[in-house]
């Protein structure tokens, strides 16, 4: 089977790092190589930076992601319906309800994930996938809600699962207990699916950190993660004030999770289409 | 001698008090006054009719303050009780509430991690497996016992004996104390999230009764770690986040001085949460709270763990996981719209 990139799924309107702090405009700055590269040439290069040698990838929004690992036109937007409420009447700087607004104007988002079906290279999946740039990726009642009930309909039609996680804040703060106990609805549904021997590929990708870590991203039966994505509980700064010492080089990078054993494999995102349908085809 | 009089002639006292009188928070102050001006009061003389009203009325007042502290607490005072060093700990609760302990030690992977104490334990004559995290009170307790901040191999250690428990059909009960799950190198080589994600997985499925309640700290998933359950309390002085109010802080006031404005926001007293129906009981504590009176706090959360065994342990297997998968799913507030066109 040829393993050819899959141009023809990924359209050149994939509207690429719109992230906080990424400048728009024809040219970008990578993070990998310091690099200016051409837009154009990241976003047909799937987000990944095409100057020799450098390979670093960018964020991609969910639905870009989406069109990039599933066959075209073949996903289909589960529970879409469902929408974030503010249960505790939070307010930092800012009123939750405003934030939440605000961050869907942006993102064109209602929430930190999409779920639905579609197919892989002609293999049946359930998708998820959470976005970082929607409160950081984070798991309030909404992504905990749509994640079960992705998970049960993937048990209930004995579907191979897929998520992938990107999340820079865990739990979501602004939902309070809300948050946490999402945590272990996910993994409850996770245990019920994995009792019925369902296949669960989770796919981790810059950043995943605190309660997304510690919950669903973690509990693949095979676990991919893409090259240098930032992955553990604790983030490197509240580490580093704790240890007080130098981080060790590369700490809580893929390569520093494959090393330690918490990973099957470093995947790069040209390579996850083909290698996702190789697991399907050894477990499904 | 009037009631002033004593009142003047003691506060040259205060500053001289016992080393208890040095942890009192800054809202208890009052209180532990009048407590020390009464201990004058009873030290002074043979009791005269007089000096015994006086008592009388300075015990009825001293019971109403703590009333007035302690009945209108908020969420960062809470927070203050909940880390108070003189606050009950799993290990005074293994003398207080349980008899012929038996520790286990250790997770067979890597380390005997004493921030999770397990081991067997008898509640009267209920055979329980006991799972405790433990802070410690001085510095060499606290050094030991990691602060009640687990590593990886702590809550691999709880998993395994829970396990080991769900085979013999021992119920187990889970105390839950820390600030969180230890943010470390070493936590995270060892994979913390994996491990914290593994036990949320496996707790959901343990078919024996599962009984958890939050003694003083709920530090989010560090807490959540061994906080999978049938019978979710919360001691009425306890907090249960999804992050510390100074974490929070940190991150959306940008500065980790504002941690009493996030305490109140993120709303996670025990009140708070039995509202939301996140847990299902809140046991009382005593007057002043759990660090002045151990053993009515020790008696109040044994009726509260006999109750909910005696009630669970009547359960087949397979309803009391099916239950704990429901109870766990229905948490969320969300809304959603009515246009429905998915069919899964």
């Amino acid at each position: 089977m040829s393993t050819s990139p899959q141009q023809s799924e990924v359209s050149a309107s994939q509207d690429l790092p719109r992230k906080r702090g990424v400048p728009e405009g024809l040219w970008i700055r990578c993070d990998g190589c310091h690099d200016t590269v051409f837009r154009k040439m990241v976003e047909k290069n799937l987000g990944v930076c095409p100057q020799a040698g450098c390979g670093h990838h960018f964020y991609v929004p969910a639905k870009s992601r989406i069109q990039q690992l599933l066959d075209e036109g073949s996903f289909e937007e589960w529970f879409a319906e469902i929408l974030p409420l503010d249960p505790l009447s939070f307010h930092d700087k800012k009123p939750y309800r405003d934030r939440l607004r605000d961050e869907q104007q942006k993102s064109g988002l209602s929430e930190a994930c999409l779920v639905g079906r579609g197919y892989l290279r002609g293999r049946p999946v359930v998708l998820g996938v959470t976005d970082s740039s929607f409160i950081m990726g984070s798991m309030g009642s909404v992504v905990g809600e749509k994640l079960t009930r992705a998970i049960e309909a993937a048990t209930r039609l004995q579907l191979p699962l897929l998520i992938v996680s990107g999340s820079g804040g865990g739990a979501r703060m602004h939902e309070g207990i809300y948050s946490l106990m999402q945590m272990g609805k996910v993994c409850a549904a996770l245990g019920r699916f994995h009792e019925k021997k369902g296949l669960y590929i989770s796919v981790l990708t810059n950043p995943t950190m605190g309660g997304v870590a510690a919950s669903f991203a973690s509990l693949g039966d095979v676990i991919l993660a893409e090259p240098k994505a930032l992955i553990g509980f604790a983030g490197p700064r509240v580490v580093q004030a704790t240890c007080k010492i130098e981080l060790p080089k590369g700490f809580q990078t893929s390569e520093f999770l494959l090393e330690h054993g918490f990973i099957d494999r470093i995947v790069a995102r040209a390579d996850l289409r083909s290698e996702i349908a190789r697991i399907i085809d050894y477990c499904g | 001698m009037s009631t002033d009089e004593t009142i003047a002639q003691d506060d040259s006292n205060i500053d001289s008090m016992s080393a208890t009188a040095r942890r009192v928070l800054p809202f208890e102050r009052p209180i532990f006054e009048m407590e020390e001006k009464l201990k004058q009061v009873e030290r002074t003389g043979p009791p005269s009719a007089a000096s015994r009203e006086l008592i009388q009325n300075m015990r009825e007042q001293i019971a109403k303050m703590k009333r007035n502290v302690f009945d209108h607490l908020d969420a960062w005072q809470t927070v203050q009780v909940a880390r108070h060093e003189n606050r009950p700990q799993t290990l005074d609760y293994i003398e207080l509430v349980f008899d012929d302990f038996m520790e286990l030690h250790g997770d067979r992977a890597f380390d005997d991690d004493r921030a999770i104490i397990t081991g067997f334990a008898k509640l009267d004559d209920r055979k329980v497996l006991l799972v405790g995290q433990h802070k410690g009170r001085n510095f060499k307790e606290r050094t030991e016992h990691n602060f009640g901040m687990a590593h990886p191999e702590g809550y691999r250690k709880a998993l395994s004996k829970m396990q080991m428990a769900a085979k013999y059909g021992l119920p187990i009960v889970c105390l839950i104390d820390t600030g969180g799950a230890y943010p470390g190198i070493g936590a995270e080589e060892r994979g913390q999230a994996y491990t914290i994600a593994y036990n949320l997985r496996e707790m959901s499925q343990l078919a024996t009764p599962i009984v958890c309640v939050v003694i003083g700290e709920g530090g989010s998933g560090g807490a959540l770690g061994i906080g999978i359950g049938d019978h979710i309390a919360m001691m009425q002085f306890a907090y249960y986040s999804v992050i510390s109010p100074e974490g929070c802080a940190g991150i959306l006031w940008k500065n980790s001085k504002f941690a009493d404005q996030a305490a109140r926001a993120l709303r996670f007293t025990s009140k708070d949460l039995l509202e939301f129906g996140v847990i299902d009981e809140i046991i009382r504590e005593p007057p002043g709270a759990a660090h002045r009176d151990h053993r009515i706090a020790a008696a109040n959360l044994k009726a509260s763990l006999t109750q909910a065994l005696r009630h669970l342990s009547g359960m087949e297997r397979e309803q009391l996981v099916e239950r704990r998968y429901e109870k766990f799913r229905k948490i969320g507030v969300f809304e959603e719209s009515l246009i429905t066109n998915v069919s899964t």
